[in-house]
């Protein structure tokens, strides 16, 4: 008997449609969120983590009755991250039915804003996701998708948002997020190792080897992917069926 | 005849959206209402005390909004289903917080995982959070699902049981632990079925058609 790994699908989304860019740029449409999001429950997800990388105000709105809309019909956890800067953003997220957010430059900017957050709703609902790159030896932090960098150590970076309170680490490797080669399993070791909380890797995942391959060579607690599940290349109970036969606990 | 009503206490500790929307879709025919409103929770048929976060803001919600003496009634008289924090609160005391004491429904405490938890040389985080799988003891809330079933968690703390009769489902991670609790009328569980997808589900419509025969 043990805790299983988990797999979660993610959806980037713009002002209520999933979207998933190719190194951030070229974008494409993938479709309904609710149906997306149904469809991987179905299949037997984990989780399911929506990204809101809708600019405007306007759009967030959007976003928030799209995640009441899935709350409705999903049971099972949902994290919402992109553009939460606030505690009313926070606020605004869990209300519609996510279970947790995911707090991303806010807390680069500002790091008591996740200290602030974990004493107001439990840590066990903020997640930090760092979006690390590697620079020479070492990975660092970059903010605005990757293109602007901040000089701080990603692993350090890590072990500080533990103790400020995270539940958990979204780490995104912006070497390969859209790129297919893998996730980058140097950072997500060093990052794991230096945690005491969940860590979910991203970034590149290109096939079903390399969700085995962040658990077992990468320490993940959990795996995330986007377009070879949106794209319908695998589904996700084939990857839960390929990471078992691997030898690793998952929820069949 | 009339539908059933199904009261989910709110005391102001967090999001019950989801406890609703997951109570609702298990048994449609079951009205079902998130409130603090002592006359409603002790009119329903069915009741739900929730909770996420620290047990000492919960505890002291709790008490502030006497939601404490509405909790024993229902205990006394109607079927009640605590989750999380909810199951917490009922056992007699948390370590948490430098120590916060319980309702006292169940016998025994709440106790960190510990920050050097391990199993068999590898080391487990904490939070224990995901799927995990929990060993069923017979009880009319298990009805249709099979044992061993996964259900998810997420939590630091966990029920250390002091009447092996009141276990209804055990769980491991690193340590054993209660997974569920149950007594009479009182059936609770430190997973949370709202998230747990089918099996969370038919463990909820089992709750609403219980009639707290144990």
């Amino acid at each position: 008997m043990a805790l299983a790994k988990r797999i979660i699908p993610c959806l980037d989304v713009d002002k209520g449609r999933v979207v998933k860019g190719v190194n951030f740029v070229g974008i494409r449409d993938a479709g309904d969120p609710v149906e997306i999001a149904k469809r991987y429950n179905d299949q037997g997800a984990d989780e399911i983590t929506f990204l809101d990388i809708t600019a405007s105000h306007e759009g967030r709105d959007t976003t928030v009755h799209m995640v009441e809309a899935i709350a409705e019909q999903v049971f099972i956890p949902l994290t919402v991250g992109g553009g939460i800067r606030e505690i009313a953003d926070i606020r605004n997220m869990l209300n519609a039915g996510a279970d947790k957010v995911s707090i991303n430059s806010a807390a680069v900017y500002n790091p008591d804003f996740v200290r602030a957050a974990a004493d107001k709703f439990g840590s066990q609902c903020i997640v930090v996701a760092i979006d690390a790159k590697q620079v020479d030896d070492h990975w660092e932090i970059f903010t605005h998708g990757g293109r602007k960098p901040t000089g701080i150590n990603a692993v350090e970076w890590a072990a500080k948002m533990a103790d400020f309170g995270a539940g958990e680490i979204l780490l995104t490797s912006m070497d390969r997020d859209g790129v297919k080669t893998g996730f980058d399993l140097g950072v997500t070791k060093a990052i794991s190792d230096a945690v005491n909380i969940p860590v979910i890797a991203s970034g590149g995942v290109g096939n079903l080897d390399h969700l085995v391959d962040g658990v077992k060579l990468g320490g993940a607690d959990a795996v995330l992917a986007a377009s070879i599940f949106h794209f319908g290349e695998y589904t996700v109970q084939q990857a839960k069926e390929h990471m078992a036969a691997a030898g690793i606990e998952m929820r069949i | 005849m009339a539908s059933k009503l199904c009261a989910v206490i709110d005391y102001g500790m967090g999001n019950l959206h989801s406890a609703h929307g997951a109570l609702q879709n298990a048994s449609p025919d079951t009205q079902v209402l998130v409130t603090g409103d002592p006359e409603v929770i002790l009119k329903a048929d069915h009741v739900v005390l929730p909770g996420v976060g620290a047990i000492r803001d919960c505890m002291a919600e709790i008490h502030a909004q006497g939601i404490d003496a509405v909790v024993r009634e229902v205990a006394a008289t109607k079927p009640l289903l605590g989750i999380c924090v909810g199951l917490q609160a009922m056992m007699e005391r948390s370590q948490e917080n430098g120590g916060v004491d319980g309702l006292g429904l169940f016998r025994g405490e709440v106790q960190y995982f510990g920050d050097d938890l391990q199993e068999q040389g590898e080391r487990l985080k904490v939070p224990h959070m995901g799927w995990n799988q929990v060993s069923q003891i017979a009880h009319p809330l298990w009805t249709g699902i099979e044992d061993q079933t996964r259900f998810y968690f997420v939590h630091s703390y966990r029920v250390q049981a002091t009447n092996d009769e009141q276990v209804k489902g055990r769980c491991h991670y690193g340590v054993d632990f209660a997974a569920a609790m149950g007594q009479d009328n009182v059936f609770a569980v430190q997973f949370h079925p709202e998230k747990s997808h089918n099996a969370g589900l038919a463990l909820l419509k089992n709750f609403l058609n219980w009639d707290g025969q144990a």
